[in-house]
């Protein structure tokens, strides 16, 4: 393998993009109104368009001959290495959209970051992505918003997502040796020190929203060791359901 | 005199975007360049977001219409530097905005516009009072609006 830090980074990230776009997919057909249903579809497609050039260059990068198919699809939960705030139940809308915010408010400055990159086929799948989590950024905020600064029911439930979520976002900040090779090597962004562009990103939504983000103590970390909850089991049962009935099926 | 490099690029570019058939690829700016190398003709293209389901079908019909013309084909994906709506052509603009798109504004590349507000104009009677319904529509790549002067909803073709 040319690079293995590389490798197992760049499954980190495409994981991510993977399990947030199959729980933002778990929507479609039921989100509260019909333009929320295409915007989170369209959302989970970008993920998903992330997740498979991340897969790609993975694969590449590994040169052992498995495609991005067979990294998504045929390994088991404990090679997974995802965050685990993206496998969480999806909850109500509330609890989607702020896990929504506090991932894009994070890729976005972590794409920016790439954009300097010493790899420029890292550089080019940064450049499509930061875009787009921009958007994402703004949609969620707006219904961080919305929500949080609503009715009495829709502050409570955002004040319940708060509560449900704020433990698992320290681990954004955290590097896997290695993730953090990649980033001493100049090819990934240094996670830890992208904390106070996600404060930044965020701060000013939470306050409009009349939310905080409260303390965290004991966080929830594990993910990147492969270390799930059980709803990773669940997930995968249903994503890989195709490939492990149908070994080797295409179309 | 036409070279097989004009002759390839004239075949390739008039292929139609599958979901915006108005457009072509090169109308779009997805359609970097055609190359003959050894005698085959390569395609660069781009994709315009990162999981428009269409790159797939966009670049397997321009391979199919490079052989058409009679070349052998490859397809190459150009990530770096990532498409922006700034490279669809004045032609395509024109194009989309008589299809009903209100095409996006050229600068639109620029962070201001991305999270700021932007006049759109409505592509059926020209009034700029309009106002977004949703950010997101039926193609990754366009947003809903309704024009308040002739109360038509159309499509606009966001900036990214």
């Amino acid at each position: 393998m040319k690079d293995e830090n590389l490798f197992n980074a760049l499954i980190e990230l495409a994981d991510d993009h993977s399990i947030l776009c199959h729980r933002l997919g778990e929507w479609c057909g039921h989100a509260p109104i019909l333009e929320e249903d295409l915007a989170l579809t369209n959302m989970a497609l970008d993920l998903i368009g992330t997740a498979r050039n991340l897969y790609t260059y993975a694969a590449e990068i590994e040169g052992r001959g498995r495609s991005e198919d067979d990294l998504a699809y045929l390994r088991n939960e404990r090679q997974f290495r995802n965050l685990l705030m993206v496998e969480r139940p999806n909850g109500d809308f509330a609890h989607t959209m702020l896990r929504q915010l506090f991932f894009a408010a994070f890729m976005e400055p972590y794409w920016q970051a790439a954009l300097e990159s010493r790899d420029e086929t890292l550089r080019g799948i940064a450049g499509k992505a930061v875009k787009e989590m921009g958007y994402h950024i703004r949609h969620a905020g707006e219904w961080v918003i919305r929500l949080g600064d609503g009715t009495e029911e829709s502050a409570q439930r955002m004040q319940a997502a708060m509560e449900a979520l704020h433990i698992y976002v320290d681990e954004l900040f955290h590097s896997s040796p290695a993730a953090e090779a990649a980033a001493l090597a100049g090819l990934l962004p240094e996670r830890g020190a992208l904390r106070t562009a996600w404060l930044e990103n965020i701060t000013p939504i939470l306050a409009e929203a009349r939310l905080e983000l409260p303390e965290a103590p004991n966080p929830q970390i594990g993910g990147r060791a492969g270390l799930h909850g059980e709803d990773l089991g669940h997930i995968l049962c249903e994503m890989q359901y195709l490939q492990r009935s149908h070994p080797g099926a295409t179309w | 005199m036409v070279s097989a490099q004009e002759k390839a690029w004239a075949a390739a570019a008039a292929v139609p975007d599958p979901e915006i058939p108005c457009v072509t690829v090169a109308d779009l700016g997805i359609l970097r360049e055609v190359v003959i190398e050894d005698g085959v003709a390569v395609a660069r293209v781009s994709p315009t977001y990162s999981g428009c389901p269409a790159t797939s079908f966009i670049e397997a019909a321009i391979g199919e219409a490079l052989r058409r013309a009679g070349f052998e084909a490859r397809i190459e994906r150009v990530m770096s530097p990532p498409w922006t709506t700034d490279w669809i052509t004045g032609e395509g603009r024109e194009k989309l905005r008589a299809y009903g798109i209100a095409p996006p504004a050229e600068g639109s590349n620029a962070k201001r516009a991305l999270f700021g507000e932007t006049t759109v104009t409505c592509p059926r009677c020209g009034a700029t009072d309009t106002e977004k319904i949703s950010e997101f529509g039926s193609t990754p790549c366009k947003a809903q609006y309704r024009c308040r002067a002739c109360c038509e909803p159309f499509d606009h073709f966001k900036c990214i």
